[in-house]
């Protein structure tokens, strides 16, 4: 397995801009996840698994199945998410790359923004798009198929976002994986209460715009404020 | 020493502050027996019988002031992580810390007495209702931010590392405040507001109010006592701490 090395800047190029140390960041962390594929597929794989261990725990009955499927899938990919984001940071510490970000002339903020955005694209995105296929074994009808992968591509972002805070804040701490899920899983509950609740409210008839609203105001104000938290964090487990 | 006055800064450093303490502990904690005494006589001898609810209701001497305390710790845990994060005091910190316990038992309390209460008025101990579920998440944050203090072995990095965790999690109280009118459920509303005329009989608020204060000098108190443990235990190294544990013993 080659490792992946950060492209460095000669002496004589000026230091990298903010949004050109950015892409740096995302892009490792992109390659990282492609050149050790197994990883994303093991959290994708876990993910369809808890789903399908749902039917064989509670009953095929059908009816019950179709009620619980969003709750089920959103669940399931909660968990999922929690599995990748042990390592959004953990990795980067034991190398020494993240006292390299510390260091970098780039805003720590703007560069975990960017790891997010990485962990997200590899791992809630692919969780979004599988999801419709879960949906089908549930026998959700289409029109709640497409509000459940559009809640889940709103929401997974808060997930990576809300789960990188806990990410940083448990680097180079024994025991961090579960740690993690301790401190993340309280803090996502309101985004599963609506994500999973906008399908049944577009069953029910009420639509989905308050939900989507709210999803969406959360991950303005995610986007903004949880990179500042991560940032913070992670300058105090390496101080 | 300031001569010019009093400062606030005073009391900042651990020594003075432990001596501070040492003196309001004993005052604040009687004040605390004091008023959950006189608070239980009103409310389980003079508050009338509710007309609904029977004597069952007159747990919530018990549940409304640990739900209130619940909240108010936690708000407080995340003020004083904040000025600790904000002008890196040891105090401060030290103060976030010695709250988080008594924080954790009031929402115990609360969900506990909750379901006590539940069993006979609604016919089951718990339901997930948005406010019983938020004060169950408020549980869980305080459990997060105990083992997150409790993982980290460098004591100062675990300070601050709680300290955005708090922070974070502080979020959450305004949810749970307003879940009662964000998603109307089974959980009554707040029966005490200072909008409208309270809707409860004079004895019973009485009794109410003198509880809460009861357990805020019991709040009060037993963090204030907890954190003269946590200083000596950190600044054990120094010989005011070594002479105050040589007094002790």
């Amino acid at each position: 397995m080659t490792p992946v090395v950060l492209p460095m800047p000669s002496r004589t190029r000026r230091p990298p801009g903010a949004l050109q140390g950015m892409r740096c960041a995302f892009m490792r962390d992109l390659r990282g996840v492609l050149r050790r594929r197994t990883d994303a597929v093991a959290a994708l794989v876990f993910f369809v698994i808890v789903v399908s261990l749902f039917p064989l725990g509670v009953g095929a009955e059908p009816a019950l199945l179709r009620t619980m499927a969003p709750g089920v899938v959103w669940v399931a990919a909660l968990l999922a998410s929690m599995l990748s984001l042990a390592r959004l940071f953990a990795d980067d510490h034991q190398d020494g790359t993240l006292e390299q970000l510390l260091l970098s002339t780039t805003p720590l903020p703007l560069l975990v923004l960017a790891k997010m955005a990485a962990h997200w694209l590899t791992s809630g995105l692919l969780l979004a798009l599988g999801s419709p296929l879960l949906a089908l074994q549930f026998d959700l009808p289409t029109s709640s198929i497409g509000v459940l992968a559009t809640s889940l591509l709103l929401g997974t972002p808060l997930l990576s976002l809300i789960g990188g805070i806990g990410a940083a804040l448990t680097v180079g701490v024994r025991g961090a994986g579960v740690l993690l899920s301790l401190l993340v899983l309280p803090l996502v509950v309101p985004v599963l209460i609506f994500g999973a609740g906008s399908v049944g409210a577009s069953e029910a008839g009420l639509g989905t715009v308050a939900h989507f609203s709210l999803l969406g105001a959360m991950l303005v104000l995610a986007l903004v404020l949880a990179p500042l938290a991560a940032a913070a964090a992670l300058r105090i487990a390496l101080e | 020493m300031d001569s010019k006055g009093f400062s606030w800064y005073h009391f900042a450093a651990p020594q003075r502050f432990y001596r501070l303490a040492g003196i309001a502990v004993p005052w604040i904690g009687a004040l605390a027996a004091l008023l959950i005494a006189g608070g239980l006589v009103i409310g389980l001898l003079i508050a009338p019988t509710d007309h609904q609810q029977g004597d069952a209701y007159r747990i919530i001497f018990v549940h409304v002031p640990a739900a209130w305390m619940s909240m108010v710790i936690f708000v407080a845990m995340a003020f004083w992580a904040a000025i600790g994060l904000a002008f890196n005091t040891r105090l401060a910190h030290m103060i976030a810390n010695a709250l988080v316990p008594t924080g954790a038992l009031m929402t115990f309390i609360a969900l506990w007495t909750g379901a006590l209460w539940g069993k006979p008025t609604w016919g089951t101990w718990w339901v997930w209702d948005a406010r019983l579920t938020s004060e169950l998440i408020l549980l869980f944050l305080y459990v997060g931010v105990l083992s997150l203090h409790a993982a980290i072995e460098d004591p100062r990095r675990a300070d601050r590392a709680a300290g955005v965790l708090a922070l974070v999690g502080v979020v959450n109280v305004p949810i749970i405040y307003f879940s009662v009118k964000w998603w109307n459920t089974l959980h009554q509303g707040a029966s005490i507001s200072l909008a409208k005329a309270p809707s409860m009989a004079t004895p019973m608020l009485l009794g109410m109010l003198v509880m809460a204060l009861g357990f805020w000098a019991f709040c009060i108190a037993v963090s204030l006592a907890r954190v003269r443990i946590v200083m000596l235990e950190r600044e054990r190294h120094t010989a005011w701490a070594r002479q105050a544990i040589g007094a002790a013993t």
